[in-house]
């Protein structure tokens, strides 16, 4: 039923890559930017195609557009008009919605995000470094081939070793949740919830309320597009450590502080079933380490905090309307990492990760806005999400606990946002229908 | 609290428009639109049908975070007009998508097919029903809370320590 040889495989399938390369770039004239696309669909991998060749596979390439991309290929106006206003207005001009106050406003980005001169992302992902060089230079040769394409930033990600699981520059190990999207095949871990409709992930397809309308014009267009948010999130480590340590009096404390700011030890364990003690051997089976919920065994967040991290990101039984907010996350670090014991040195490391959805006022931004940056997510009153909520130095972190709760104030920003963009990532056909899109449709 | 005429002190842009502040009466609502000709008594019927629903399912406007709600049929000379008043612990714009999803389960979306305005294609546009409730909501200036800033939440919980300690005292006679 899902289309799997016209989805991008980046919205389905996590590829063997440790290193990669996001470029940034802008078009001169339509029919230049088209000339660009033209010749690089071929290397974008379908799921089906990635699936079919990850063992072989050494690099995977994938491609999408911002609101004024899709204009600066050459879309003409009424296409243009029937994307929703969230993605039109771009990541930027929503920084009220988003939270992006202080540090994290879009006038202290890196230069040429927030501005209408972005118009795509290619990603690269390759299973070693040597690849990646190689699908550099070859990228770099074909840019030099095609005229009128300019590249307005570039970032290379790499994992932070070692490579058996995926670790963020706090320690903490990733990708330990995904949405169990129906049609896919795939079997969800216990705890995941039950199957969510492919439609609130990838446009066309039913979704939780029914069947596909509203979507982008013309059709082949929007099917098996959907659209991302693009966030790049400096990491403190310095500052970060420094939190643990002043608040924590031995290394056993201080990683009992990281877990209840993430809602995970840092080994991956759920607080919800290790509360007390860090249990790696629950973290490494994913059999057992998302099977938990909040609602009947932790409402008071005696185990969980109601504020942490992923309690915030993922309510679970405690939200209304869950099915309606997950979203499919991917991304890499950036960054060398900086190593244990060592002061900080002022280089920049961080995040650089992808949000999925297929209504990004509805998941992506209501996330941002009513649980990540809203002070009185669950009558809190004054807290924000601990790790990327905009920390400013006033908010605060309750940790409940028997007898006193223990409350932290003047919480520092962990992490800062340093660019983000909204970008449509299209379907295979439709990239051939932009690629090929005539002059005289504007 | 007096409150400027669009709502708000300082426009704060949220998800799907501006923000209207938390007040003494925590958040609400006034949608008032004029009933589609012939339809005064299918909108009263509603009444009673909301009743039975909470009757069968009394956690079912949980979502709301209600305090109050009032429904009201008035007519001041241009044919009768409904107005949905509700008090609220949540942000409009928050949780405007969750009380949609509600209406629908419920029926109470189906006491606005009576009203002018409504779009036709409700059951597939979100855009256009919120529209619709965003452009006949009028904001209050004036709210007055005699326990002000105080959620329903915390009200039950005070009342329930209340009873709990009532029923102690009476034991320990």
């Amino acid at each position: 039923m899902l289309e799997f040889d016209d989805i991008q495989h980046f919205v389905l399938t996590r590829v063997p890559a440790v290193t990669g390369r996001y470029e940034f770039l802008s078009f001169q004239e339509p029919s230049q930017g088209r000339g660009w696309l033209a010749g690089i669909i071929d290397k974008v991998e379908s799921a089906q195609a990635a699936a079919a060749g990850i063992e072989e596979g050494k690099r995977w390439v994938s491609v999408a557009l911002t609101w004024t991309g899709l204009r600066a290929l050459g879309l003409d106006g009424g296409s243009l008009a029937s994307f929703p206003e969230d993605f039109r207005q771009g990541m930027p001009a929503r920084w009220q919605v988003l939270g992006d106050t202080g540090a994290n406003h879009p006038d202290r980005w890196i230069s040429g995000f927030a501005g209408p001169d972005l118009h795509a992302i290619v990603i690269l992902f390759a299973r070693n470094v040597a690849e990646r060089q190689r699908s550099t230079e070859e990228h770099q040769a074909y840019r030099a081939r095609t005229p009128g394409v300019t590249l307005l930033s570039s970032l290379d990600v790499d994992a932070i070793p070692p490579f058996d699981q995926a670790r963020d520059h706090f320690g903490y190990r990733d990708r330990l949740t995904q949405p169990p999207i129906e049609g896919t095949g795939v079997e969800p871990t216990p705890g995941s919830g039950p199957l969510i409709k492919a439609g609130e992930f990838i446009l066309g397809y039913a979704d939780e309320d029914g069947p596909p309308a509203g979507l982008p014009q013309p059709e082949i267009l929007s099917r098996n597009g959907t659209y991302m948010a693009y966030r790049r999130l400096q990491e403190h480590v310095g500052a970060f450590r420094e939190f643990l340590r002043k608040h924590g009096e031995t290394p056993e404390e201080q990683e009992w502080v990281a877990a209840k700011l993430m809602g995970r030890w840092r080994s991956g364990a759920p607080l919800a079933l290790a509360p007390d003690k860090d249990d790696p051997a629950l973290a490494a089976d994913p059999q057992r380490n998302n099977n938990f919920t909040y609602a009947k065994t932790d409402p008071h967040g005696y185990a969980t905090p109601l504020g942490a991290h992923i309690r915030r990101m993922n309510p679970r039984d405690t939200a209304v309307n869950i099915q309606r907010r997950r979203m499919i996350r991917r991304g890499a670090t950036y960054g060398p990492p900086l190593r244990e014991g060592s002061a900080e040195d002022g280089v920049d490391r961080g995040v650089a990760a992808f949000v999925l959805c297929a209504s990004l006022v509805r998941q992506y931004e209501f996330a941002q806005n009513v649980w990540i940056n809203d002070p009185n997510f669950h009558e809190l009153g004054n807290e924000r999400d601990p790790i990327i909520g905009t920390q400013d130095g006033t908010f605060d972190m309750t940790i409940p606990k028997r007898p006193v709760r223990r409350k932290i104030t003047g919480l520092p920003a962990f992490t800062t946002v340093r660019s983000g963009a909204y970008f449509f990532l299209p379907g295979i056909k439709a990239l051939r229908y932009l690629a090929t899109l005539s002059e005289s449709a504007r | 609290m007096a409150i400027p005429k669009e709502g708000y002190f300082q426009l704060e842009q949220g998800r799907y428009g501006p923000i209207y502040p938390r007040t003494p009466a925590n958040y609400g609502f006034t949608i008032i639109a004029k009933i589609k000709p012939g339809r005064e008594t299918a909108v009263r019927e509603y009444g009673a049908t909301i009743e039975q629903a909470v009757a069968g399912q009394p956690e079912v406007l949980a979502p709301l975070r209600l305090h109050y709600l009032r429904w009201v049929i008035f007519d001041v000379g241009s044919g009768p007009h409904f107005m949905y008043q509700g008090i609220f612990d949540t942000d409009f714009d928050k949780y405007l998508e969750d009380a949609v999803a509600l209406f629908v389960k419920t029926g109470i979306t189906t006491v606005f097919v009576n009203l002018e305005g409504w779009p036709d294609d409700w059951k597939t546009n979100l855009p256009a029903v919120i529209k619709f409730f965003r452009d006949n909501q009028r904001p209050s200036f004036l709210e007055y809370g005699e326990y002000p800033y105080v959620t329903a939440d915390e009200v039950k919980k005070a009342l329930r320590v209340k009873s709990a300690l009532s029923a102690m005292l009476d034991q320990m006679q």
